[in-house]
């Protein structure tokens, strides 16, 4: 196997810059990988070597003519939430059956403006509902990580697993993915990958199909943590199709990472203690303390008291926003469509057929909290609730500048392990669903591995439009723990 | 909360999603373990407390009121699953 393929995105271009090797072959390494490795991972939903390689030579022109733009040549993997122009995108749900968006989203266009080159479509859960990439229509994806002497199969996380997987997996230089509840941060930590989801209004929302617009947020899945620079830093800014996108400038991320955090103080919420946590989290986390403090940073236990509303805040207000944001899906103007007796009848049969489990569960949930006479009891009661959530955060950043919590309660679990019981599955975002309802920055690193064998990751929380600081500090605990890359690449056969 | 079989049929017809028999029993439990788990938001006083609109205190932008877009009907019905000459198709609803 090429060694192209593990690179670095900023490694990949450092080498594409002193034409090392051309964008033409780095991309056909990266198929190569695919056509060997995605039968056993699953990543892609839909990989797309003839625009690669295209965009490739394209990229190697401009190259050779001393043109090349910021992302020049470096091959991605797309989630399939985002719209491609011309290219099916499905949200991995059946009921968009082969819709074949006629726009392309702005992040993506962002990426494509800067240079890259897209390998193909990420699989994710079905409308990016789930932990664990178990919904996808088109079948789970596997992680490339196992536990020690086993070949059981792990799941990479969720809801962005196919993004996940492909980076730790090296079937991409790095992926966008999307957050509206921990699915960039969860799925990272659970592959040991970098996955930072920014805060809400970095990234224009345009052309991704939407779960839950008030948290919904894109960001990047990478390999190291000047990577997730050099990504976010093409896919921010203000955009005039989402006017909730901020219009505040775009700092140059990677000027500042070795900066170092001397004097930066770092808050450890004793709220995150959660019953339960496994002494090998808590073990992780202070190790991350140890990490920060040997840096010249000041370590600060701080109070987040609303913390354990998060959760079912969150599960109030996200399938809300999610009934209403798929009431669209209605077999008329695009996706799938069940005729049935009368257009209601239509509606229903088609909504049947073309929605899984866990969607239609949360297309209920958010229709019954917003059904006659219980809107103030629940969607505005858990609006009030993530305004306390917010202020929580606003008080510590009096304190700290930035809050240091691990990512998930557990490493990665096997299959099945908690898909049968709704509620399991939502407390692996414990974690990460507070800065989805307070709209905060968050990153999640690779700092260790389990005693099991797959590896655990710690989470960074900062300032709104922060994400400097988050970054630089994260690659203080990557400095530290040191690249963390799978043992073996069983899946290629 | 306890949701009963006619309330998960109710909301069903409201989220236009056909339900079967035993999936109307499965949801029945699923829904109301959902719901009583939201339930302890009720411990929260949130009296007084504004409901969160945004993150950053950012006003809604403005822009001219002029035409941007259009004029690109095959593109809107590319991808409906039946339309005839620019409208989409759908089963018929007057008598």
């Amino acid at each position: 196997m090429s060694d192209l393929t593990k690179l670095t995105l900023a490694a990949a271009r450092e080498g594409l810059q002193k034409k090392e090797f051309s964008a033409e072959e780095l991309t056909k390494a990266f198929c190569e990988e695919i056509d060997a490795g995605n039968g056993a991972i699953n990543a892609y939903v839909l990989p797309t070597p003839e625009i690669a390689l295209e965009q490739a030579r394209a990229a190697d022109a401009r190259i050779a003519k001393g043109e090349a733009r910021t992302l020049e040549g470096l091959p991605l993997g797309i989630k399939d939430l985002f719209c491609t122009k011309g290219v099916r995108t499905t949200a991995c749900s059946k009921i968009l059956d082969d819709f074949k968006p006629t726009y392309e989203s702005t992040v993506t266009q962002n990426l494509w403006d800067a240079g890259a080159v897209m390998l193909g479509k990420l699989n994710n859960d079905e409308f990016a509902m789930g932990s664990s990439n178990e919904t996808s229509a088109f079948g789970p994806v596997v992680n490339p990580w196992r536990r020690t002497g086993s070949d059981a199969k792990l799941v990479p996380g969720g809801s962005s697993g196919g993004s996940s997987a492909a980076v730790a997996a090296d079937l991409c230089l790095a992926a966008t993915a999307t957050d509206t509840g921990g699915s960039i941060r969860q799925p990272a930590a659970l592959t040991g990958t970098v996955g930072l989801k920014p805060t809400y209004g970095r990234c224009s929302r345009w052309g991704i199909v939407a779960f839950a617009s008030s948290l919904d947020q894109a960001g990047p899945i990478t390999k190291s943590v000047e990577d997730a620079a050099l990504m976010l830093q093409v896919m921010a800014g203000q955009d005039p199709k989402d006017s909730t996108s901020v219009d505040a400038p775009v700092p140059d991320y990677r000027a500042s990472l070795r900066n170092g955090i001397k004097g930066l103080r770092v808050g450890v919420p004793k709220e995150y203690r959660v019953a339960g946590m496994s002494a090998e989290i808590d073990k992780l986390w202070e190790q991350g303390i140890t990490w920060l403090e040997d840096a010249g940073a000041s370590v600060h236990e701080i109070s987040l008291p609303h913390t354990k509303y998060a959760l079912p805040a969150y599960y109030i207000v996200a399938p809300a926003e999610a009934s209403s944001n798929l009431a669209r899906y209605d077999g008329v103007r695009y996706g799938m469509r069940q005729t049935g007796s009368d257009l209601i009848d239509t509606y229903e049969q088609t909504r049947a057929a073309g929605f899984g489990r866990e969607v239609k569960r949360r297309v209920l949930i958010g229709t019954y909290v917003l059904s006659a006479g219980y809107y103030d009891a629940y969607y505005l009661k858990a609006q009030k609730v993530r305004t306390l959530i917010k202020r929580d955060f606003d008080e510590a950043w009096d304190k700290v500048d930035v809050v240091l919590t691990p990512t998930t309660p557990s490493p990665a679990f096997a299959f099945g392990e908690k898909s049968g019981d709704p509620l399991a599955m939502y407390l692996e975002d414990i974690f990460t669903v507070t800065v989805n309802m307070a709209g905060l920055p968050g990153l999640s690193v690779p700092a260790g591995l389990s005693t099991e064998g797959p590896p655990l990751g710690l989470q960074l929380i900062g300032k709104p439009f922060d994400e400097e600081t988050l970054l630089r500090t994260g690659q203080v605990i990557e400095d530290a723990a040191g690249r963390i890359v799978v043992p073996s690449h069983w899946w290629r056969g | 909360m306890q949701v009963d079989e006619a309330t998960v049929r109710r909301i069903a017809r409201l989220a236009r999603i056909k339900i079967t028999d035993e999936e109307a029993k499965g949801l029945e439990a699923e829904l109301s373990g959902i719901l009583d788990w939201v339930e302890q938001l009720s411990e929260v006083n949130t009296d007084g407390v504004e409901p969160m609109t945004r993150v950053v205190p950012i006003s809604l932008k403005k822009r001219s009121d002029v035409v941007t877009d259009g004029e690109k009907a095959d593109e809107i019905v590319a991808n409906a699953p039946l339309s005839e000459d620019d409208y989409f198709v759908v089963p018929k609803v007057v008598e």
